[in-house]
C-alpha cells in the first residue's frame, strides 16, 4: 500500500536578524490512508511550520530548503506553482486553529463551500451546493440546509470548525493537515469533533496529520505519534506504545508533566529550563541542557535509533521491554 | 469561619445601544436580547487555607466570578465579602476596589504585565502605594520575591519582553504576593503555558501554598489541573454552580449529569484510543438561557420538571448538587428510577 | 518532601532569560531600518541642517534683521549675489527695507520652528489629557469630550485659527495658543483610539485590581503604551503647525514683519511677485516647502517603522 503522505528530510529555514534559523530540521514520517498521525510539540517546536511546509504555504522570510513531500507517491515539492495550487484543496487540505482563516465572513457558508467545489470541479452551482450539504452531513452537522444559508458569524465556534473540516473534505483529499483544530474549543465540543474526525478517517480513508500541543487529545485520537522538539522529530511510533513507554527523555518528561498522571497535591516531575530559542541552539542534541541523561557524548549530533516501528533521536534512549 | 463569602451573587451585563440603533430595531420590529446573564445566584464560601477550584466551559461565568471576587466588577445582586467586609463598591458606574487583600493572576502573562515597565517596578508599585513595605526595604523585598518565585533577583531591571511565558507568569505571581494577599484569584493561570512550563508553575503554586498558607480561587477549564491543586471544586454551567464537592468524591463519582458528561468528554492520557461519549448539542447562549435547568436541552435524563423549574443547589453530605434527579425526580420515568 | 523541592530548586529550573533585545539594541535596529530609505535619511539631514541654521542664526546670519538700526535704505532691493553697504554679499538679495534675505530667512525659520514645536508640544499635552480621560473613564465624560473633538476635526484648522487670532490679537504667544486649540484635537483623537485599545488589556485590569491610584494607572501604565502612534502624529503636526503659522502670517493676521517668520516674509515679497523681484517671495517659500516636506518624509518613515503590522 502506498502511503497517503510521505515526508522525507523536510527542512524549512527562516532568515532572521539573528541569522538563519532551522524551524523544521530533517523531518521524515509517513501516514497511511485512513490513519491519524499526531504531531505533538510545545510552542516553537516547529510542529505548525511542518504542516505549513507540507502544503507549500511558507512565506518569506521562510523557505523550504530541502526534502520531499509525497502525496500518493507524487512529490509536491517538484510541482510547478500552479499545479501545486491545484493539488491544494483537492489532494491535500488544511484545517486551521481559527476557522475564520478559511471562512469568508461576508459570504454564506453554502456559497463559499460551493465555490470551493467549483474551483476544482466543473459542476453546476446546484450540484456544488448538494455536495456542500452532504459534506456538512458527513461531519455530523444537524440541519445542514439551514447552516448553508448562514453567515459564519451566525455559527458557534465549534460549528465553524466543523464547517472548515467539511470544506476540507469536499474533494475527498488524500491528506488533511489539521493545525490545533480543537485548541480554541470547549471540552464538550472538542469531544464531539474528535469523535467525528475519528469516524471520518475510518470511513473515508483520508489520512490526517493532527498537529497539537495536547498529548491527551493526540493519544486518544491518533494511531501514530511524532514528538517534535526544536524543529526535529525526537520520537515517533505507535501512539499507545509511545505514551505507555516513551524512549526519548523529552517525551518521558512531557508525559510526566501532565497532572492527571499523578496523585493530586503532589509535586509534578518537571522538565527543567525553558524551550530553547531556535537561533541559539546548543551544539549536538538540542535537549541536552534540560536532560538528566546527558553525557559528554551528547555534544555530538544524536543518532536516530530505530526499532520495532519506533524511532528515537537520542544517544541514551530509555530502555523498554520489547 | 470562612474567609471569603460569595452570597447570592448575580451579574448581568447589558450592551449599551444608541438611539439610532434602537430606532432601526423598532422599524424592523425586532429587539434582540441585550442582557447577558453571566452569573445567576451563586453562593460559595472559601475557608482560610483552602483552594477552591472553579471549572466550566465558555459562558459558564467562571471568569466573571473571579473578577467579581477580585474587585474588578461589582455584582448586580448579592455581595462578596472578605472577613465580612465588602471587596468592592460601585458608585456612578465605576467600581472602587476596597481591599488589597485579594489579588488576581491573569491567564495571559504576555498581556498582564505592562510592556514598558521594568518588572521590579511592576512588583514594587502596589506595596509602595499602599505603604505595605517601608520604602528603604522595597528593593530587597522585590529581590526576595523574585527569588521566591524562582527568578534571579537581578532580573528586576528587565522589561517583560525579555522573559518567556513561564517566567512572566512567575513575575505576575510575585506582583500578587507583594501585596501580601489573603486570597489569590487565579484565572486560567496556567492555560496559556506549555505542558512542561505548566508543571513548573503548578509546582511553584503548590510550594507557595505550603509555605505561605495561601487561600485561593483556582479557575480553569482543565479538569486535571484543577484536580491537582484544589481541595474542593465547583462545577459551573451557564452562570450557575451545578455541583460542589471535595476533590476526591467529585472525581470518583460525579453526581450532576453535566459533570458526568464533562468528565466523559475529556481525553485522558494513557487510556489509549478513546471511545468518545461527547455531550450532544451546543452550549446555549447566556444571552438567552433555556428555561428551567439550563442543562436540560443536552441532558439525557431530562424530564418535564427540568424544563420549567430551576433546580437549587441542595447539599448532600459534604457535597451539593443542583439537579432534580437528586431532589425528588424530574418527572421522567428514567429520572425517577435513578434518583435515590 | 525532599530538599530538592524547596523554592530554591525552582531557581535552578529557570537558568536565564532568553537572549532577547534590550532597549538599546531595539533602537539600533530601528536606526538600521530607518537608514534603508534614502529619502528619509536625506530629510533627516535637511531638518538637522535647518535646525542648526535657524537656532544658530545670531551666530551664522550675516545680519540681525530685528535690528532696525543695522538696516540701510540704500541696500533695498539688491539682487541675489550683490554686495551691499555692509561689505558682504547678499546671497539671496535684500527686501524693500534693505534687509538681508538670507538672514531674515534664518531668523524666520527660527520663529517658525519655535512656534511649530511649542504649539505641538502643548497640543500634545492637552490632547493626551483629553484623550486619556475620555478613554479611561468612558460614559458621559467620553461622549462629551470626543464629540467636541469630532466637531473640531470637522472644521478646517485654518478657519479656527483665523477666528482665534482675530480674537486674541497678534503675537507669538497668541499664535501658539491658536495653534494649540486648532491642533489638540488630532492628538486627542489618536490618544483616545490607542488608549481605548490598551484600556481593555489585562495589565490595566491588573493595575486597577491591585488597586493603584487612577493617576498612576493613567500616566504610568496607559500613557507609555499609547505614545508610539502619538510620535508619528506629532511629527506630522509640527509640519502642519509651521505651515499653519506661515499661512496666518501670510494672510496678515500672524506675526508683524518686525518679527519675521517665513509666512510674513512670503507675504512681504508677494507684492513683487509679478515684478523681477519675485525672489523675495520665492526663497522663503522654498525654505518653507523644504522644511514641511522633510518633516513629513521623516514622519512617514517613522510611521512605517512603528506600524505593528510590519513584519520584523
Amino acid at each position: 500500500m502506498t502511503a497517503a503522505l510521505q515526508v522525507r528530510g523536510l527542512t524549512t529555514r527562516f532568515d532572521t536578524r539573528a541569522g538563519a534559523v532551522t524551524a523544521v530540521n530533517d523531518v521524515s514520517f509517513s501516514v497511511d490512508p485512513g490513519r491519524i498521525m499526531g504531531l505533538v510539540g510545545e510552542s516553537g517546536s516547529g510542529k505548525s511550520v511542518t504542516g505549513f511546509s507540507i502544503l507549500g504555504l511558507i512565506e518569506a522570510p521562510g523557505r523550504v530548503t530541502g526534502g520531499e513531500v509525497l502525496v500518493e507517491g507524487q512529490d509536491l515539492r517538484a510541482l510547478p506553482p500552479d499545479e501545486m495550487r491545484r493539488m491544494r484543496g483537492r489532494k491535500v487540505a488544511m484545517v486551521f486553529q481559527d476557522p475564520m482563516m478559511t471562512l469568508n465572513p461576508v459570504l454564506r457558508v453554502g456559497d463559499q463551500m460551493a465555490m470551493a467545489v467549483q474551483v476544482h470541479d466543473r459542476v453546476s452551482r446546484r450540484a456544488a451546493w448538494d455536495r456542500a450539504r452532504s459534506a456538512l452531513e458527513t461531519v455530523g452537522i444537524p440541519a445542514p440546509g439551514e447552516r448553508l444559508m448562514a453567515y459564519p458569524h451566525q455559527l458557534s465556534g465549534g460549528m465553524r470548525q466543523r464547517v472548515a473540516i467539511a470544506t476540507a473534505l469536499l474533494h475527498q483529499p488524500a491528506v488533511i493537515i489539521a493545525d490545533e483544530p480543537t485548541t480554541a474549543l470547549d471540552v464538550s465540543i472538542q469531544g464531539q469533533i474528535l469523535a467525528e474526525v475519528r469516524r471520518l478517517a475510518d470511513d473515508t480513508g483520508t489520512a490526517i496529520v493532527w498537529v497539537s500541543h495536547d498529548l491527551a487529545v493526540v493519544s486518544s485520537l491518533a494511531d501514530e505519534i511524532c514528538v517534535m522538539y526544536a524543529g526535529r522529530i525526537v520520537e515517533s511510533g505507535p501512539a499507545e506504545r509511545v505514551i505507555a513507554a516513551p524512549r526519548h527523555p523529552y517525551t518521558r518528561g512531557l508525559i510526566a508533566s501532565v497532572p492527571s498522571s499523578h496523585a493530586p497535591g503532589g509535586r509534578l516531575p518537571q522538565i527543567p529550563g525553558s524551550t530553547p530559542q531556535l537561533s541559539s541552539l546548543p551544539a549536538g542534541c538540542p535537549f541536552r541542557p534540560r536532560c538528566d541523561r546527558a553525557t559528554d557524548l551528547c555534544v555530538t549530533e544524536p543518532p536516530r535509533v530505530a526499532a520495532a516501528g519506533r524511532t528515537v533521536l537520542c544517544h541514551h534512549p530509555l530502555e523498554v521491554a520489547p | 469561619m470562612s474567609l471569603l463569602t460569595i452570597d447570592h451573587v448575580s451579574k448581568r451585563f447589558t450592551r449599551p445601544t444608541g438611539a439610532i440603533v434602537r430606532g432601526l430595531e423598532k422599524l424592523r420590529g425586532q429587539t434582540p436580547k441585550r442582557t447577558v446573564h453571566a452569573l445567576t445566584d451563586v453562593s460559595l464560601e472559601v475557608a482560610r487555607g483552602e483552594v477552591l477550584g472553579i471549572v466550566g466551559e465558555s459562558g459558564c461565568g467562571k471568569s466573571t466570578l473571579g473578577r467579581i471576587v477580585a474587585g474588578i466588577y461589582a455584582p448586580s445582586d448579592g455581595a462578596v465579602t472578605l472577613d465580612g467586609a465588602p471587596v468592592a463598591r460601585e458608585s456612578r458606574g465605576t467600581v472602587d476596589k476596597l481591599t488589597t487583600r485579594v489579588q488576581m493572576i491573569h491567564q495571559d502573562p504576555f498581556a498582564s504585565l505592562n510592556p514598558r515597565m521594568k518588572v521590579g517596578e511592576t512588583i514594587a508599585e502596589g506595596p509602595r502605594q499602599h505603604g505595605l513595605i517601608p520604602a528603604p526595604d522595597l528593593r530587597d523585598r522585590v529581590a526576595a520575591l523574585l527569588s521566591q518565585v524562582g527568578l534571579e533577583p537581578a532580573y528586576a531591571d528587565r522589561l517583560p519582553h525579555q522573559f518567556s511565558g513561564g517566567q512572566r507568569q512567575r513575575i505576575a505571581i510575585a506582583r500578587a504576593l507583594a501585596m501580601q494577599p489573603d486570597l489569590l484569584v487565579l484565572d486560567e493561570a496556567v492555560a496559556s503555558l506549555d505542558v512542561s512550563i505548566q508543571a513548573q508553575v503548578l509546582n511553584l503554586f503548590l510550594d507557595l501554598r505550603r509555605d505561605l498558607d495561601l487561600t485561593a480561587l483556582f479557575i480553569s477549564h482543565d479538569l486535571s489541573v484543577v484536580r491537582h491543586v484544589s481541595d474542593r471544586v465547583a462545577i459551573m454551567y451557564l452562570g450557575r454552580v451545578v455541583e460542589l464537592a471535595p476533590v476526591a468524591p467529585l472525581y470518583d463519582a460525579p453526581q450532576h449529569p453535566y459533570t458526568q458528561a464533562l468528565f466523559a468528554s475529556v481525553p485522558r492520557l494513557g487510556e489509549g484510543r478513546a471511545r468518545f461519549h461527547p455531550i450532544k448539542g451546543e452550549i446555549p447562549s447566556p444571552l438567552d438561557p433555556p428555561p428551567g435547568c439550563a442543562f436540560h436541552p443536552r441532558c439525557p435524563f431530562a424530564g418535564p420538571r427540568c424544563r420549567t423549574e430551576v433546580p437549587r443547589l441542595k447539599p448532600h453530605d459534604s457535597r451539593a448538587v443542583a439537579c432534580h434527579l437528586h431532589d425528588g425526580g424530574t418527572g421522567a420515568t428514567t429520572g425517577t428510577s435513578e434518583a435515590a | 518532601m525532599s530538599d530538592t523541592l524547596s523554592p530554591t530548586s525552582s531557581t535552578a529550573a529557570v537558568p536565564s532569560a532568553p537572549p532577547l533585545d534590550s532597549r538599546a539594541t531595539r533602537l539600533r535596529h530601528f536606526w538600521a531600518d530607518y537608514r534603508r530609505s534614502p529619502a528619509a535619511l536625506l530629510s533627516l539631514l535637511v531638518i538637522v541642517v535647518l535646525l542648526v541654521l535657524s537656532f544658530g542664526a545670531p551666530l551664522l546670519a550675516p545680519q540681525d534683521p530685528y535690528d532696525m538700526a543695522a538696516l540701510d535704505w540704500l541696500d533695498a532691493f539688491l539682487r541675489p549675489g550683490e554686495v551691499g553697504s555692509g561689505g558682504y554679499t547678499h546671497l539671496l538679495g535684500t527686501d524693500n527695507a534693505g534687509r538681508d534675505m538670507l538672514s531674515a530667512i534664518f531668523y524666520g525659520l527660527r520663529t517658525s520652528f519655535v512656534i511649530g514645536l511649542s504649539a505641538c508640544a502643548l497640543a500634545l499635552a492637552v490632547g493626551i489629557v483629553v484623550g486619556l480621560t475620555a478613554a479611561y473613564f468612558g460614559g458621559r465624560i467620553e461622549a462629551v469630550l470626543m464629540r467636541v473633538v469630532d466637531l473640531q476635526l470637522a472644521m478646517p484648522a485654518i478657519l479656527l485659527a483665523l477666528v482665534l487670532v482675530a480674537i486674541l490679537g497678534q503675537g507669538v504667544a497668541q499664535i501658539i495658543l491658536a495653534l494649540v486649540v486648532a491642533q489638540y484635537a488630532y492628538f486627542a483623537r489618536t490618544t483616545h483610539g490607542a488608549a481605548k485599545v490598551e484600556r481593555g488589556k489585562d495589565y490595566i485590569e491588573a493595575a486597577r485590581s491591585t488597586p493603584l491610584s487612577t493617576g498612576r494607572v493613567l500616566f504610568r501604565h496607559l500613557l507609555p503604551n499609547v505614545l508610539p502612534p502619538l510620535i508619528v502624529v506629532a511629527t506630522v503636526q509640527v509640519a502642519s503647525a509651521i505651515a499653519l503659522e506661515a499661512t496666518l502670517s501670510f494672510l496678515g493676521v500672524g506675526l508683524p514683519l518686525t518679527e519675521p517668520s517665513l509666512g510674513s516674509l512670503i507675504s512681504n515679497g508677494f507684492k513683487y511677485i509679478h515684478s523681477d523681484r519675485a525672489w523675495l517671495s520665492i526663497y522663503p517659500g522654498l525654505f518653507l516647502m523644504v522644511t514641511v516636506v522633510a518633516i513629513n518624509l521623516v514622519g512617514d518613515q517613522v510611521r512605517t517603522l512603528l506600524d505593528p503590522r510590519r513584519a520584523t
